[in-house]
């Protein structure tokens, strides 16, 4: 165990994760993938959690961004517990305290760009701030995309369109997920950049699961999760000190 | 390769299992045609095996069992001379004779609505062959004046113990008897009467009653000894006999009128014939609908299977060799199904009294082969195009993240759809308007050629109703509305297939609709321009009725002319129709006939007046001779005039009441049109008349009317419930598309709840698709419909249906109709998209 511990962050938590555990099957098919973790996630900051396949990555940002629940502990979004909410409530607050890129398959086909953009605000009633709306158009820089359809537009395209759309209703806490996994290194990097601005220019929080060190060296921290629990942390990461971290923890586990 | 086939037809057991449907319902509707028609066909045949003797001598030209009244007789003292006929047993005179009802205590009819009430004289001489023929099974015989013996189940329908006086109406001069119940007869060797009422007399009263008391017989029955065959005596006693007398085996007389009611009912078995294949065109629609989602969404396994080295012939083999499957297992199902259905139409014809309840279930092996055969292969057959399709995957495809199925050119459906289009309204116009044969395999081809060409052309056709869809919905309810009217338009050819199957059992329902106000409004018009005098009295089972009613009504205060009409089966010309007799005296007054040609004078006994019509239709000129076949043998009888079509006369010829007579024709009128003073309560005092006599009504116009709308009232009903199949199996291909559409966009519908559509939000999201779909298929039914109704009309104008009527109301119901179906079908789908568990949706492949 290295000095990377549970330190509480100076900065008010936009998520916090406490006591978190999860577990798959049962008896000697029994998989562990969240260990009893404890976690804040800081307002304003970009983190990335990595960590090798089976280390409970996905399942613990499943579990902060309300589609997984877990078996015992709690999450917090802001004060809200999500553990003590039902599907209705917890559909409200993906909707409104919550933004979502996911791998592929991040837009709703039959809408356009701009539709899609606007569509989880147009689900809850809302009409999107026009000011905050150009920003955001203007920061993915899609001005002239935005009446296209899905299959008309590039992968790069399409995963700005979602980061668009994660941003545009102003989230608590927007949750991305092997964003660039599938796309070229150039059109990754437009993407992290985007998301790099939005925590630096708008003070966005956002927390990005990944296993690649360069997409994790455009964040602030990160954290690394292994056998269900959080291993390791690194602030201010550079793709070097990231390699360092992950061949040491491949050697431990070896 | 099928191997393969069969497992991934089992690892989509839901899939199968909703394709399934549409084939199931239209087996179970051929095999239930044809259950029902071997029923029918069974009971029928074995009704008449007890009921003739070995050889049956009756007079020549007057077959009692099918109905026809006949007066003519066989002479008593021929039966001396055939009982030394060598091989006789013995030999019986029967009278037989029709229209005898009986009536319940609550003085209802039984029977009536079509099933014959027949009257026997006792004779306890075996059937052929030996079997016995009728047998007392309760009480005794009749013996004399005053008493009668009912058969086991007219007596329990109406209510009658033996030793019960009851109460028995004849359509001879005397009109009710009331005489005691001795006795219960039932046919010991099996045999139904099939709804049909038997009241037995002894051989003196029914002479007395039904012959005008002469010593004579309807026909007379020769039992053979053992060892002489039925042919060999038939021919013996033949020598024996006169001129005018016929002889004929029993297994002919049995076979003659098993046939000929069997003639009478085939159209019950064309009839749902024709919803089998109304129903099987739906279900291929569906099913092809439903194998090209299927290969839709299986095309990156096909490309796999490819890849992994089979052909495309073994590709496209395997699609079939799945549609083989499913047909089969459909077809089973479907049969099985079909028992259910001829059991629910033997329950519905025995409402209307033809009660096959003695007939079993009959599993001809040809119910069997016609189910599997049909089901299998329209199931092939529908699934044959997206097989082919499916050779067009390329191997590579496998590698690739969203497979395209390739797709035949939208505007290559268009040019076939015109084309099919085109080519079926000149088929339906020619069926309808040109005399040609088979006309109407014509106009059925002309129509399905028509519903394929639609079906064709609809995802161009459709466009601007999606469009209008798409706008409406996103202006009244938003983001949700315009994620529904987006989904819709995303693959019209699927959208539009599967609104084809509500088009095409709304057109026929729209056109049914049509078609039968048209008819109402057409019979409405004709009585109101043509109702004569103040009320008709006529016999609700259409049969004769007692002359002495005419007699006593014209008797009645305030009556002041009473005005007989008699229709008679009668061969003219060799064709089968009916011709009328009337008072001459009454020609020129209340029926007040148009002449056209000749004189209304001209018509003495002997001669005949046609109508306008028949006499176009069959060539006759005013100084032909007509042939007619009548009991009393072939005759010439020469036309005189040619009167303007006139409603109340029911048929294309006209003769004098005594020349029906003469003829050979029971004296029984079968319609009575009365004329009064208008005095307070003379329709009391004729309904006095006829108090004792369920089956003779008094009408005036309204109650005339309503009860000539009523038959085509119950003819469009029957036809709906009909139809109704054809919407479930519709309904039941929404449902599908939906599911189908469900499990395509799993990680659509995912990705959907993750950014925050509600659960709620998702269900109407498809439940407004859903209604696209079926107020797509219901617009484009509606316009159909109203075409074929339309053209129908115009064709059927020389009919006698003049007026075209288009329901209005009725067709906004349909529509009304087709959006609930929508919302309806959507309930299942809907609830399993939102049931989906989020994260699953998104991680789905």
């Amino acid at each position: 165990m290295t000095e990377a511990t549970l330190q509480a962050t100076p900065v008010p938590a936009a998520a916090r994760v406490r006591n978190l555990t999860k577990t798959y099957g049962s008896g000697p098919a029994m998989v562990v993938a969240l260990d009893d973790v404890s976690l804040d996630l800081a307002a304003g900051e970009f983190t990335a959690v990595m960590g090798p396949s089976g280390s409970g990555k996905s399942t613990l940002m499943h579990c902060c961004a309300a589609l997984d629940t877990a078996d015992s502990g709690s999450v917090f979004i802001g004060d809200q517990d999500l553990t003590s909410l039902k599907d209705k409530a917890l559909t409200r607050l993906r909707r409104d305290e919550i933004g979502f890129v996911f791998q592929s398959f991040n837009l709703v086909p039959t809408l356009s760009a701009a539709e899609n953009i606007a569509l989880p605000m147009a689900i809850a009633g809302r009409k999107p701030d026009r000011d905050w709306y150009d920003v955001v158009i203007d920061t993915v820089s899609l001005a002239d995309r935005l009446d296209h359809k899905p299959n008309e537009l590039s992968g790069g395209q399409q995963q700005r369109v979602a980061v668009a759309r994660a941003l545009v209703s102003r989230p608590r806490i927007v949750f991305a997920d092997e964003p660039t996994g599938n796309l070229d290194s150039r059109s990754g990097a437009e993407v992290l950049e985007l998301l790099r601005r939005s925590v630096d220019d708008h003070g966005q929080t956002v927390v990005m699961v990944t296993h690649d060190p360069v997409a994790a060296a455009y964040t602030d921290r990160v954290v690394f999760l292994g056998d269900g629990r959080v291993v390791d942390e690194l602030r201010e990461p550079t793709r070097e000190r990231v390699l360092e971290v992950m061949n040491r923890l491949a050697e431990k586990h070896a | 390769m099928i191997k393969a086939a069969l497992r991934s037809l089992l690892g989509r057991k839901m899939r199968l299992l909703m394709s399934t449907f549409a084939i199931v319902l239209g087996v179970a509707f051929v095999a239930g045609s044809l259950i029902f028609s071997d029923m029918l066909n069974r009971s029928f045949t074995a009704i008449f095996a007890s009921s003739v003797g070995d050889v049956i001598v009756r007079p020549e030209g007057g077959a009692s069992v099918d109905g026809t009244p006949s007066t003519l007789t066989v002479p008593s003292d021929l039966i001396p001379r055939l009982e030394s006929v060598p091989g006789a047993a013995r030999v019986d005179g029967n009278v037989s004779a029709v229209g005898v009802f009986v009536v319940s205590r609550e003085n209802k009819l039984i029977g009536g609505n079509g099933a014959p009430g027949i009257a026997v004289s006792w004779s306890d001489a075996p059937a052929g062959h030996g079997l016995e023929g009728l047998s007392v099974v309760e009480g005794r015989a009749p013996e004399g004046d005053g008493e009668v013996a009912l058969d086991v189940s007219a007596a329990e329908k109406a209510g009658y113990d033996v030793g019960d006086t009851i109460r028995v109406i004849t359509s001879t001069d005397t009109p009710v008897l009331q005489p005691e119940l001795v006795g219960l007869v039932d046919f010991a060797d099996g045999g139904s009467l099939n709804g049909a009422t038997l009241t037995v007399f002894d051989t003196d009263s029914a002479q007395r009653i039904f012959l005008g008391g002469q010593d004579a017989y309807t026909d007379v029955w020769v039992t053979a000894e053992g060892g002489t065959s039925q042919a060999e005596l038939r021919d013996r006693v033949r020598e024996e006999l006169p001129g005018d007398l016929e002889a004929i085996t029993g297994d002919d007389a049995a076979d003659e009128s098993g046939n000929m009611l069997l003639e009478a009912v085939s159209f019950i078995t064309t009839f749902l014939l024709i919803f089998a294949g109304i129903a099987l065109v739906v279900g291929a629609f569906l099913i092809a609908n439903t194998f090209s989602i299927l290969v839709a969404q299986r095309s990156r396994e096909l490309a796999l299977l490819r890849a992994l080295g089979a052909s495309q012939r073994q590709v496209t083999r395997s699609v079939l060799a799945e549609a083989a499957v499913v047909g089969a297992l459909g077809s089973t199902l479907g049969l099985g199904l079909g028992i259910l259905l001829a059991l629910a139409i033997r329950a519905m014809f025995a409402q209307v009294g033809l009660d096959l309840s003695g007939q079993g279930i009959i599993f001809a092996p040809r119910t069997v082969i016609a189910g599997y055969t049909v089901g299998v292969l329209i199931t092939m057959a529908a699934a044959w195009l997206p097989a082919r399709r499916t050779a067009r995957i390329a191997p590579v495809q496998a590698l690739r993240d969203d497979v395209a199925l390739p797709e035949s050119s939208i505007h290559r459906r268009l040019v076939a759809g015109i084309v099919l289009l085109v080519v079926g309204a000149a088929a339906l116009t020619a069926g309808l308007f040109l005399d040609v044969p088979r006309a109407g395999w014509l106009v059925g081809g002309g129509v399905l050629m028509i519903f394929l060409g639609v079906t064709a052309a609809s995802p161009v056709l459709a466009r601007p109703v999606l469009h209008l869809f798409g706008v409406l919905y996103s202006r009244v309810f938003g983001p949700v509305g315009n994620l529904a009217g987006q989904n819709a338009r995303r693959n019209p050819r699927r959208t539009t297939a599967t609104a084809s199957a509500l088009m095409i059992g709304l057109a026929l329902a729209t056109t049914m609709a049509i078609l039968g106000s048209s008819a109402k409004a057409s019979v409405d018009r004709i009585i109101e321009d043509n109702f004569v005098g103040d009320y008709v009295v006529g016999n609700v089972v259409g049969q004769g009725f007692s002359p002495a009613i005419g007699d006593q009504m014209a008797q009645v205060d305030g009556v002041q002319t009473v005005v007989r009409q008699r229709y008679a089966p009668v061969e003219v010309e060799g064709d089968d129709t009916y011709v009328a007799a009337v008072d001459r005296r009454d020609l020129a007054g209340l029926l007040d006939l148009t002449m056209a040609e000749g004189s209304r004078d001209d018509l003495v006994d002997g001669a005949v007046l046609v109508s306008e019509e028949y006499a176009a239709d069959h060539g006759v000129t005013v100084g032909d001779e007509l042939e007619m076949d009548t009991p009393a043998g072939t005759d010439r009888y020469p036309v005189v005039g040619e009167y303007e079509e006139n409603p109340l006369i029911g048929a294309g010829v006209v003769t004098t009441l005594p020349t029906l007579a003469a003829a050979g024709y029971p004296e029984s009128d079968n319609q009575l049109i009365i004329d009064t003073d208008g005095s307070p309560g003379v329709h009391e005092r004729l309904d006095a008349v006829v108090a004792d006599l369920p089956v003779v009504s008094v009408k005036d116009q309204a109650e005339f009317a309503s009860e000539q709308r009523e038959p085509i009232d119950q003819l469009v009903l029957m036809i709906y419930a009909l139809l109704g199949l054809a919407l479930v199996i519709a309904v039941l291909g929404i449902v599908n598309t939906l599911a189908l559409s469900v499990i395509e966009r799993t990680r659509e519908l995912g990705l959907l709840r993750a950014i925050g559509i509600s659960r709620r939000q998702l269900r109407r999201m498809i439940g407004l698709e859903s209604v696209v779909i079926a107020v797509l298929g219901a617009v484009l039914g509606l316009l159909l419909g109203l075409c074929f109704g339309v053209v129908l009309m115009y064709a059927l104008r020389d009919e006698g249906l003049e007026v075209i009527s288009v329901p209005g109301v009725q067709l906004v119901v349909f529509l009304v109709l087709s959006i609930v179906i929508g919302f309806l079908a959507a309930v299942f789908p809907a609830r399993r998209a939102a049931r989906l568990d989020v994260l699953r949706a998104i991680a789905a492949e």
